[in-house]
């Protein structure tokens, strides 16, 4: 090899890894599996990977972001196979690219407080006079936020409006306020960094997560697999454990 | 000019065709937000209120942490640049670190010391019951921390080129070292003070990171322009490239505002 001119060198080395690729396709071999989600799933669909790799012989990269900013690249023709955004109407703003969709889960507004709930915060009315952030109006926790609190007649202006909703739930972890709007599914990452206040009145705005395969899915077979398993028992039992509701 | 002889040659292409790719690869971006905008639609854009408020915010935020970069950066300049004292090098290396520090690491960082709960903010709050965050002053803090090091490397580079010979003259005229400071050293370095004014200014017009991780967001109290743009974008590209290039209007506003400076020296 080490006479070899380096110039024949890189095109063996390009010849192999085109090969390589063209092994892929032929459905043995490392296949990948590129699943774009909502970064309130992140705790599950690294779980479920693990299993998901061992199962099919196959790599999953898992992409998490803001399901407004995924859902826009999907319907741009980014590279993915499985898309799963935190509400429908993200998801809507990927319609053109997917191709078989399916409701994942529900979660639910909860308040969180500092540890112990020095404050005593036991109801939304109890937000008056603290310092207490939710989520800015143009992410989906703020739509559900302000549904929740026009539901029950809230007006005290929050000291932030925070860009998603893990932002929300470090402001309160950090201790710069006492108290914030989060999902159910938020409050159970936080442990015993937050104290959970259940909302009644939400359970009126539960969001739903829905999980769609893409058009520009390199691999189709793989997508649907990667469904079945969401929607399998231990799928089911994995959100479960995250603070998920089932549709 | 053109009668000029050119005795060093004709500019090779190896260093005219990188340029020219610099060239492309500064301006296609903003050419492409410039064309790609809804036109028809941007006045009812920038009149929206959240925009104004945003607009105002920054401009009034930014303005007040050029004032305070004055205040605290041309003493800090001065002294690095006229005063011999032991680790002045380390001093100077110091002061400059928030040039290179992710702005979100700087808001962190500003966290840990103003918060509510942080060293310095949580006495703060109990002796005072002032606090920084989600408040305009915080905005200001997060923009003086980030624009600071602009502020004083630009005049510390101005007090440098100075030659310190007037400062001895007016000194063996007499003038003690404050009136020598104030009625010569600053008037010869004034170019170099209002270069750096400026860009501390329009460094805190387009600070982003460390105001959201500091203040959160909040319109007409935190919510300043790059975080309006950065939220809009969730939900509206169309609004945030309206907002975008109103940021870029006011950039280059600024850089006409800074050609007297600049362009005088090419």
């Amino acid at each position: 090899m080490t006479r070899l001119p380096a110039a024949a060198l890189a095109l063996a080395l390009l010849a192999g890894s085109a090969s390589a690729c063209a092994s892929d396709a032929g459905g043995h071999g490392d296949q990948e599996l590129t699943v774009l989600a909502a970064a309130s799933l992140t705790d599950v669909f690294e779980e479920l990977a693990e299993d998901f790799e061992a199962e099919h012989d196959a790599t999953v990269t898992l992409s998490f972001g803001s399901s407004t900013e995924l859902a826009a690249q999907a319907a741009d023709g980014a590279p993915g196979d499985v898309l799963a955004t935190a509400d429908e109407v993200s998801m809507e703003l990927a319609a053109s690219a997917t191709t078989h969709r399916a409701p994942l889960a529900t979660n639910r507004l909860v308040m969180v407080t500092r540890p112990g709930n020095p404050d005593g915060i036991t109801t939304l009315d109890d937000l008056d006079g603290v310092a207490w952030v939710r989520c800015a109006d143009e992410v989906p926790c703020g739509r559900v936020a302000t549904a929740v609190l026009a539901g029950a007649r809230i007006t005290t202006a929050p000291v932030s409006l925070e860009e998603d909703v893990r932002a929300t739930l470090d402001k309160v972890v950090s201790g710069e306020v006492d108290a914030g709007l989060v999902y159910a599914t938020d409050a159970v990452a936080a442990g015993g960094d937050v104290t959970v206040v259940e909302l009644p009145e939400a359970a009126d705005h539960l969001t739903t997560y829905v999980v769609a395969t893409l058009a520009q899915a390199e691999h189709p077979d793989l997508a649907e697999a990667w469904l079945d398993q969401l929607l399998s028992p231990r799928g089911r039992d994995a959100l479960t454990r995250a603070g998920f509701g089932t549709p | 000019m053109s009668t000029r002889p050119a005795p060093l040659g004709r500019a090779p292409a190896l260093l005219v065709v990188p340029a020219a790719l610099a060239v492309a690869l500064l301006v296609i971006p903003l050419a492409t937000l410039v064309l790609s905008t809804d036109w028809a639609d941007l006045p009812r854009q920038l009149t929206a209120p959240a925009a104004r408020t945003a607009l105002a915010l920054s401009l009034v935020t930014s303005t007040a942490a050029m004032l305070v970069c004055l205040a605290l950066g041309v003493p800090l300049a001065w002294l690095l640049a006229r005063v011999e004292f032991r680790g002045r090098g380390a001093l100077r290396a110091l002061v400059t670190v928030p040039l290179v520090l992710p702005p979100v690491v700087a808001g962190v960082a500003l966290r840990s010391a103003f918060g509510r709960s942080g060293v310095v903010g949580e006495p703060l709050l109990e002796w005072s019951a002032f606090a920084f965050p989600f408040t305009p002053y915080g905005v200001v803090l997060a923009h003086v921390f980030v624009s600071l090091p602009f502020v004083v490397i630009a005049v510390e580079g101005a007090l440098r080129s100075a030659d310190p010979a007037y400062d001895a003259a007016a000194a063996t005229l007499g003038a003690s070292r404050w009136t020598t400071f104030w009625r010569v050293t600053m008037p010869l370095a004034l170019p170099g003070i209002a270069a750096g004014s400026v860009l501390g200014w329009a460094r805190s017009l387009g600070e982003f990171g460390a105001t959201i991780t500091f203040n959160g967001n909040y319109p007409g109290r935190t919510q300043t322009m790059p975080t309006l743009i950065y939220l809009t974008r969730q939900s509206d590209q169309d609004s945030a490239m309206a907002l975008s290039l109103l940021m870029l209007l006011v950039s280059v506003a600024v850089l006409l505002a800074l050609r007297d400076h600049w362009w005088r020296s090419a």
